[in-house]
């Protein structure tokens, strides 16, 4: 340490002044440099070009962990049966309905489909590091997954940097293709807007217009837009909102926020909540005893305004006559519908859920622009898909708009089956509500797409 | 106690320094060498280097460090929004405000020592977590996480007129991006510096002190010393650490979520430390690599994979291969890291760089018999974790 004379040394001062040196010469070397001096050389260049190869990869990044695990678990067997189809195995499913569809069964323009998978686990960060690996390491071509709209507008923030194209899965938060809205994300799924539109009518047929709500709302971007969109069709009905309660993501024990309910003088609870949030919230929610209660002279009623079968299943009794809305149901008479549920029983022994479905549909909606663009550079498959209209998917004719990259379509308002005739047979369709009836201008929500080349 | 000489600094120093800039070429053939995970190896590194200071020299227990890595974070992504997608502002008022968070968290934290000090710290981090995912929504956005738009005032960027882009443009240190590549040397050269600094504390009389309150704390004070300015002092220094790593996660991807403030993250540093070696220079920055692969890259492998690996066997054979280690990877990572853990602290109490030194040890004895003390890589004491 006091050895002074020793000339391997390194002095503070000498370490500052190399350091600053160093420094100023990469400012000077770099400070003429346009900010974008490696991308766009050849405009066909792109990030994980699989033109070099025989095959082409996807990533699918799904929650197999935290509370929103069992949907990431359907949505990846939604994928692998996807990919199956793609390359030509299996029955086809929906290939075989979808149209217009340019799809062959050969893969995608002839190259193979390979997948990787990843852990978002419903964390922005982790789902964020896990994209990376995809893209970064294995190479992949086109993304998706989700379950959660904190997660998907992360990463589809993160698609538009890398210019690698992310197909939503379930997301339902009008932020995702609203202000948060991107040139490289699409969305097949429906959202919160939608919801409160499609449910207006039918609340206003089964609770009248003089109903006091209570809102408890997952405390992120998702539960906020659910809770705005739903306040706003009950308010136009002429209920009062009583109180909104934030609950945090995987609370698990919601009874600190259900006991004030009791009392609050309200009739109708709203659980803005999904996947085990729900089945916690409704399960506590039942076990207090609200669905028996009388408030004002009406009874007590719940809704649940993203519904889905999985939950329901979660829920069990707890779920009977309970209303809300999906974006499909397996239950549905459509040829589309009937081949995906077909060959998803076939591979699982199960019907699929809403999220299997939206996810099984995005990577053949990529695959299907893909092959009308005739290349897989983005620019060109997004504009393949922007105002791409099509039928045969399970929802009926259906247009991805091209002004925020939503899906239109018809709308389920569902009600929990009181007297299932299987354990899948949950939900019993209460009306299809058409799809004029849930449309909305997309200026109201803000937030620009970007640009097509990144 | 191996004395360390400025020439085995020196030359520690070069080894690391080589073999940090040289990580996307060795880490190859374990599939780690992507930008995304090698920023990662380099900001865990940091932070754990940091984390070190305070837990390896004066043994303070601290539960809550992630804390400051998340107010760094938010920091650096305020001022890509409010000042300059630059990220030299980012990186100074991150260090600095986590560093001010410091002082007052350590001042109060202080006054206790060992598992109440520990119990103090969580709850702060804990605090902070929940004020950043509800309280003050509008400064973190919950937990949707503070992401940047195009509508961001950028006051700095429009004074010295930057172009705007159709996009949001990339953060960028003097126009270099910093993403990829790029964004991993800069994370490194960080981490190198952040190394030295590091030994230097470690070989100075202000460590020594340090040293001295783990060691003995009662004989420190009845000798008349006041130790709460030296350990509040490490205390700070190692939330600057924090906070640098914060705005590093943040300058090479920008974004912040109060998930990096939770308390499995603060956990996630402690690991780190005890993994690699409490209180040795190199050992944080090895268990940090360790966590970060193990997270990345056996989290990714799933049953496919395994089946690829294993298909020169026999049918039955390999499916009950891949059944059992399927466990082990995918969402079941946690299960082989905590096995892992648990190894470590058994039979390795200092950590993987005690693994090191007994193997460096047994081979010197082997070959020439005269001293068989060895101290390859600067781990002048192991001491175990406590």
């Amino acid at each position: 340490m006091t050895n002074t004379t020793n000339k391997f040394k390194l002095s503070r001062r000498k370490l500052l002044t190399s350091a600053a040196a160093a420094g100023a010469g990469a400012a000077v070397f770099s400070g003429a440099t346009p900010y974008s001096f490696v991308k766009g050389a050849y405009a066909a260049d792109f990030r994980n070009d699989p033109s070099s190869q025989s095959f082409i990869k996807l990533g699918f990044n799904v929650p197999q962990t935290g509370p929103y695990a069992d949907e990431g678990a359907d949505e990846l067997r939604a994928y692998q049966l996807a990919v199956k189809h793609l390359n030509g195995e299996g029955d086809g499913g929906m290939l075989t309905t979808m149209k217009p569809s340019s799809l062959k069964g050969n893969g995608i323009l002839g190259k193979k489909v390979e997948y990787v998978t990843g852990d978002t686990q419903t964390k922005s960060d982790a789902a964020r590091a896990s994209a990376k690996r995809m893209i970064e390491k294995e190479g992949v071509t086109m993304f998706s997954g989700g379950s959660s709209s904190g997660v998907a507008i992360a990463t589809q923030s993160l698609a538009q940097e890398m210019g690698v194209i992310f197909m939503c899965g379930l997301t339902h938060s009008n932020d995702t293709t609203g202000k948060d809205k991107r040139r490289y994300g699409f969305r097949h799924f429906f959202n919160a807007y939608q919801s409160g539109a499609a449910l207006g009518p039918v609340l206003k047929d089964e609770m009248g217009t003089d109903r006091r709500a209570y809102h408890l709302t997952a405390d992120y971007t998702w539960g906020w837009t659910q809770e705005e969109s739903i306040k706003n069709t009950t308010e136009g009905l002429g209920w009062e909102t009583v109180n909104t309660v934030k609950t945090p993501v995987g609370a698990g024990d919601f009874s600190q926020y259900i006991t004030p309910v009791l009392n609050s003088g309200a009739d109708v609870l709203i659980l803005n909540h999904y996947g085990k949030d729900m089945i916690n919230s409704l399960t506590q929610a039942v076990q207090f005893g609200l669905r028996d209660k009388q408030v004002n002279g009406k009874n007590f009623e719940i809704i649940v305004p993203l519904f889905s079968r999985l939950m329901a299943q979660g829920a069990g009794e707890n779920i009977k006559g309970i209303l809300g809305t999906t974006n499909w149901n397996w239950a549905l008479q459509d040829a589309g519908s009937q081949a995906f549920v077909k060959s998803f029983g076939q591979e699982y022994g199960f019907p699929p859920s809403q999220a299997a479905h939206t996810c099984y549909v995005q990577t053949l909606l990529y695959a299907n622009a893909c092959e009308m663009a005739g290349t897989f550079y983005p620019p060109e498959v997004i504009k393949a898909l922007e105002g791409f209209e099509f039928d045969g998917m399970g929802n009926g004719p259906t247009e991805y708009r091209a002004a925020d990259h939503q899906c239109f379509k018809d709308v389920l308002v569902v009600r929990g089956n009181a007297n299932p005739s299987t354990q899948f047979d949950l939900l019993e369709i209460v009306k299809e509500v058409p799809r004029a009836q849930v449309e909305y201008d997309p200026s109201i929500f803000g937030g620009e797409l970007g640009p097509y080349e990144v | 106690m191996i004395t360390a000489t400025p020439r085995k600094d020196l030359l520690l120093m070069g080894i690391f320094t080589f073999a940090v800039l040289t990580m996307p070429i060795w880490l190859a053939p374990i599939g780690a060498s992507y930008p995304d995970l090698l920023q990662r190896f380099a900001i865990f590194g940091i932070f754990a280097i940091g984390f070190n200071i305070l837990f390896g020299l004066t043994g303070y227990l601290s539960f809550g460090h992630a804390a400051f890595l998340g107010v760094g974070s938010y920091t650096a992504v305020w001022s890509f929004k409010l000042l300059s997608m630059s990220v030299v502002p980012a990186v100074i008022f991150g260090v600095i405000t986590s560093g001010l968070f410091a002082v007052v968290i350590g001042y109060i934290s202080l006054r206790r020592s060992g598992i109440y000090f520990s119990i103090l710290t969580l709850a702060f981090a804990q605090m902070s977590y929940n004020l950043a995912y509800s309280v003050l929504t509008p400064i973190t956005n919950g937990e949707t996480g503070l992401q940047l738009s195009l509508n961001d005032p950028r006051t700095l960027d429009s004074l010295v007129g930057v172009a705007a882009t159709d996009g949001i443009p990339p953060t960028n240190f003097f126009g270099i991006e910093m993403s990829g590549y790029s964004g991993f040397y800069f994370c490194a050269i960080l981490m190198i510096i952040g190394f030295y600094i590091s030994m230097r504390i470690f070989r100075s009389p202000f460590g020594m002190m340090l040293r001295a309150v783990k060691s003995n704390s009662n004989r420190m004070s009845y000798t008349g010393l006041n130790m709460r300015p030296y350990t509040l002092t490490a205390f700070v220094i190692s939330g600057m650490y924090a906070g640098l790593a914060g705005s590093l996660m943040a300058v090479t991807d920008p974004l912040a979520g109060a998930e990096r403030m939770q308390w499995t993250a603060s956990g996630e540093v402690v690991l780190m430390t005890i993994l690699g070696g409490v209180g040795t220079l190199i050992g944080p920055v090895i268990g940090a690599g360790v966590i970060k692969y193990f997270e990345n890259i056996f989290s990714a492998i799933n049953e496919n994979v395994l089946h690829g690996i294993f298909n020169f066997l026999p049918d039955f054979l390999e499916d009950g291969v891949v059944a059992i280690l399927s466990l082990f990877v995918g969402e079941g990572w946690h299960l082989t890291l905590g096995m892992l853990f648990m190894l470590i602290v058994v039979f390795l109490p200092g950590g993987i760089v005690e693994g090191f030194s007994r193997i460096y040890a047994r081979f010197r004895n082997k070959n020439n018999s005269t001293d068989g003390k060895a101290d390859p890589i600067g781990s002048a004491k192991v001491q175990p974790g406590e």
